[in-house]
């Protein structure tokens, strides 16, 4: 008897959907299609010479690179931060908790300042890394670290609730048919997670691609060594090439679609998984 | 994307783990998990957040205070404070909208809107900021109309304002739509056969229910709204005491070697977020003390 | 108000929910939609309500037309499954809802809205909840005050969707009875569904069973339950027994003899005959006639006895009530074979058996 639809009784539908919508075609939507549209004005050579220009390969290689890896570090540690979360107590947990949010809500800016007084050479960190001949900031381990910490909150906040609603009985059935605690983690409860912690990769991942404010203070920007795609369509920006800094931005756009799908997919998926599981 | 305000529980149901024996980890692992996430944590989380008021206070409280009530800065602080002060609301009556819409109707296309909502997650701030200097700018699709009635937008408030709106667009919205969904809407209907308007039930009794999830939003979308950098960055044209926010500001004092003004004005911001995220806490607080599941006879 | 449902029928995609029905709701009633989970039972009291619009067809309140007639228009009052308490309000709040949201120059001043509710909550029995919220309530006393909620605004009607769906057991039993007391007080036209065919005896004046969004039956309780107009009423009102055979002169012909029939006329090669357990007795007597069955198991505690018993040819299954103190007569024991014989039963033959 559920579902039933009260579009008669509840007032407002039309009002409703039209604010959104409209709204949403005039902030989103339209403004979007103006990246399509200006690109379509370029021939397919200037097209294809400005998106496979060495610099823009580079750059992709490197935003592309670096989030991956820092959205595999995240998931690993990540999980382990989530397992440690709900499953152990420890003195300062509710504030550890409190902070994982700490990359949604401080400005990239401040992040990148930060990072970079950290891991630069006589930083906090690097000035103890500097003999030792690593390098951080300026060069790419520095986009990666910039990311890591952008990345980190998507892993946790969408891991931790699968792990607090993993019923602790479906363990001990493990343990009772004889798995050995490894067992019972990586055959019961990993396969669980999985398809939450894909998604939080996924979306560290797309995250990490379009970065920017966190990213570029840490980066060096060197061209071909350490330009995030961002920064190339600021730079195209400034010298007044719009249509190449269109360009670059409808890569970067049709590959955050793609991911928007696969993440979309992947939370159908997540939630498939979870509703067998109860 | 920051979790809804009901989905997380960390501090309290670890010991229906720690008391039972077939889900209680060996004491060394215990120690090695414990060592590895806590030590991540505080390298890449709390280090960064230390690091940002030691080195606003390096050169000393006077310094500090010089930063901060510069002329720039306090322009660029009430700059973004106006930007906010704007672009929230405007997201606010958006998210409460398109919550009503998807959480109490059926329709088709719903799922398709719903995607469509989150979209600006997806998009980079850069592009964000480009998509409006392609059609206000000065070779953009309205740019020589609107120089015309000189009117600006791009490397202006409007912009600035726009600009914001795009990447802090679906936090609030985010928010209700699944606390909406959750709550159905058996109360509102109550609330219309004992002979309540649409606007009566909405006001005393929806609002009243989701008003927790709608703070926790409204706090957040306001956090990125004074906090969004590249998007802002790409439109705002960077004048000093006219289109500089507060961390445009930081960037150029940062670019001008004044660190420690640089961290001076980034502390206000780290504040910021730590009220956040102190919001944040206090409200899944007072979310669980609200006693949600109802008593069995 | 009487209440007149002409030709309503109702679509969900391709799900019909409600085919064509015509219903009357006399006036001062208290009737029982009746019907199985997914029946379209709970559809026709939300259209009947104005929650929901049917697709065609016409709702009439005191022979006037309400169909266009929005809920907050129709002068009814809602009592929903789960009660729909407004959780942030207290009780008190709760109910003087409906009295707070009336427009300014109908609205009754604060003394009068108090006066109201406290009479109302003297009425459920709950006075002394006033200042809780809904959630430190029981299931039950939930349930009162929804009621005393949706009787604020002195409803023409009372309409309640599975009013005890919630409740465990033994307070169902209570409020059952407290509420037939209400109506009879009241006298309000009311509806209520429900799932549970005792509570429809047990309440209603008249009982209106429903199933796959068609109507099967409409009586009093006892012409339904006694006279079952098909073979899905019967089934829906009580546990049964079930016999194949054929139907010729008034006689129902099967395996185990012969029995009369009281309800079906003409030949019919094929029929299913179904017997309520108290209606079987139980022979023991070496000569007896009737359908030889075997002893399972005896459940023998109050004041009836269950005696579940096997056919000895085919795969039937029985099941007997009987006094308690007559098994003890009987002295029967698992494994003994005995005699059936059906006192009364219900024969619908093929074709019709199920729904129309």
């Amino acid at each position: 008897m559920a579902g039933h639809s009260s579009r008669k009784v509840l007032p407002g539908f039309d009002l409703t959907l039209g604010v959104t919508v409209v709204y949403l075609s005039l902030i989103v939507l339209i403004p979007l299609c103006a990246v399509f549209i200006k690109t379509a004005s370029l021939s397919l050579e200037q097209l294809w010479n400005t998106i496979s220009a060495p610099r823009a390969v580079a750059s992709y290689r490197l935003s592309f690179g670096t989030s991956l890896l820092a959205a595999a570090v995240n998931a690993v540690f990540g999980f382990i931060l989530a397992w440690v979360l709900v499953r152990y107590s420890f003195p300062g947990k509710k504030q550890v908790d409190a902070l994982i949010d700490l990359p949604f809500a401080l400005p990239t800016a401040v992040a990148g300042i930060a990072l970079t007084a950290i891991y630069a050479k006589n930083g906090w960190i690097g000035q103890h890394l500097e003999p030792l001949g690593i390098k951080i900031a300026f060069t790419p381990t520095g986009v990666l670290v910039a990311l890591i910490f952008i990345g980190l909150p998507f892993v946790v906040r969408t891991v931790q609730p699968v792990l607090e609603d993993l019923d602790a009985e479906y363990e001990e059935a493990a343990a009772s048919l004889g798995a050995t605690r490894w067992q019972t983690v990586t055959r019961v409860v990993l396969p669980a997670v999985l398809p939450a912690l894909t998604t939080g990769f996924a979306l560290a991942f797309a995250r990490g691609v379009g970065e920017y404010g966190s990213v570029i203070f840490i980066a060096g920007n060197m061209p071909l060594i350490s330009e995030i795609t961002p920064l190339i369509i600021i730079t195209k920006l400034e010298q007044y090439d719009y249509a190449g800094a269109t360009a670059i931005a409808a890569v970067m756009l049709v590959i955050s679609f793609a991911l928007l799908l696969i993440i979309n997919l992947l939370q159908a998926w997540s939630a498939r998984h979870g509703r067998r599981a109860t | 994307m920051a979790g809804n305000v009901t989905s997380s529980f960390a501090a309290t149901g670890s010991a229906r783990f720690e008391n039972r024996s077939a889900t209680r980890d060996s004491g060394a692992v215990r120690i090695i998990l414990l060592a590895l996430g806590l030590g991540f944590f505080a390298l890449f989380l709390l280090l960064p957040l230390i690091v940002v008021f030691a080195e606003a206070f390096r050169k000393g409280f006077d310094t500090y205070w010089a930063a901060l009530f510069d002329p720039d800065a306090l322009s660029a602080i009430r700059l973004t404070l106006i930007a906010a002060a704007i672009a929230v609301p405007l997201n606010l009556v958006f998210g409460v909208s398109a919550a009503w819409a998807i959480a109490k109707y059926d329709f088709r296309g719903k799922a398709l809107l719903t995607t469509l909502i989150d979209l600006p997650f997806s998009v980079s701030p850069v592009i964000a900021g480009l998509i409006y200097v392609l059609i206000f700018g000065a070779q953009g699709w309205f740019g020589p109309t609107l120089a015309g009635y000189d009117i600006k937008i791009i490397f202006a408030l409007p912009g600035i304002v726009l600009a914001t709106i795009f990447v802090t667009f679906p936090f609030i919205a985010r928010e209700l739509i699944p606390l909406m969904e959750a709550q159905g809407s058996d109360e509102e209907e109550a609330a219309i056969v004992l002979g309540a308007s649409g606007w009566q039930a909405f006001w005393r009794v929806t609002l009243p229910n989701i008003k927790w999830g709608l703070l926790y939003g409204v706090i957040l979308c306001n956090a990125r709204a004074m906090g969004e950098f590249g998007a802002v960055s790409v439109v705002s044209g960077h004048i000093r005491g006219l289109t500089n926010t507060m961390p445009l500001h930081v960037e150029i004092l940062y670019n001008e070697y004044q660190f420690a003004a640089a961290f001076a004005v980034a502390s206000l911001l780290a504040l910021l977020a730590l009220f956040t995220l102190a919001m944040k806490s206090f409200i899944e607080w007072q979310a669980r003390r609200t006693p949600e599941k109802e008593i069995q006879p | 108000m009487s209440i007149r449902v002409e030709n309503i029928a109702k679509r969900f995609g391709a799900f019909t929910a409600l085919g064509d029905i015509t219903l009357d709701f006399p006036k001062g009633e208290l009737t029982a939609l009746l019907g199985p989970s997914g029946c379209g039972k709970t559809t026709l009291l939300r259209i009947i309500a104005g929650l929901e619009t049917a697709d065609s067809g016409r709702i009439l309140i005191e022979g006037r037309d309400a169909t266009k007639k929005h809920v907050r228009e129709r002068q009814v009052g809602f009592v929903f499954q789960h009660y729909a308490l407004f959780r942030h309000m207290s009780v008190f709040e709760n109910v003087a809802f409906g009295l707070r949201v009336k427009p300014r120059r109908e609205r009754p001043p604060e003394a009068v809205i108090r006066k109201k509710v406290m009479a109302l909550l003297d009425l459920v029995q709950l006075a002394w909840l006033a200042d809780r919220a809904p959630a430190q309530l029981s299931g039950g006393q939930r349930q009162r005050i929804a009621l005393a909620r949706a009787l604020a605004v002195e409803p023409q009607v009372l309409l309640l969707d599975e009013p005890f769906g919630a409740l465990d057991a033994k307070v169902r039993k209570e409020l059952r009875s407290w509420l037939r007391q209400l109506h009879d007080d009241l006298h309000i036209t009311s509806i209520f569904v429900t799932h549970d065919q005792e509570e429809a005896l047990e309440l209603a004046d008249r009982i209106v069973v429903v199933n796959q969004g068609r109507v099967e039956q409409v009586g009093s309780p006892k012409a339904v339950y006694e006279k079952p107009a098909n073979a899905f009423v019967y089934g829906f009102l009580g546990s049964s027994n079930v016999l194949e055979g054929s139907v010729r002169n008034g006689m129902f012909h099967t395996d185990g003899g012969d029995f009369l029939v009281e309800n079906a006329t003409g030949v019919h090669p094929h029929a299913t005959a179904y017997i309520r357990p108290h209606d079987l007795a139980i022979d023991r007597s070496a000569n007896a006639k009737g359908i030889a069955a075997q002893v399972r198991r005896i459940l023998a505690f109050g004041s009836v006895a269950r005696v579940e018993l096997s056919g000895i040819t085919g795969e039937n299954h029985f099941e007997v009530e009987i006094p308690e103190r007559d098994l003890t007569d009987l002295d029967l024991s698992p494994g003994n074979t005995v005699h059936l014989v059906p006192k009364s039963l219900r024969v619908f033959p093929h074709g019709e058996a199920g729904s129309r």
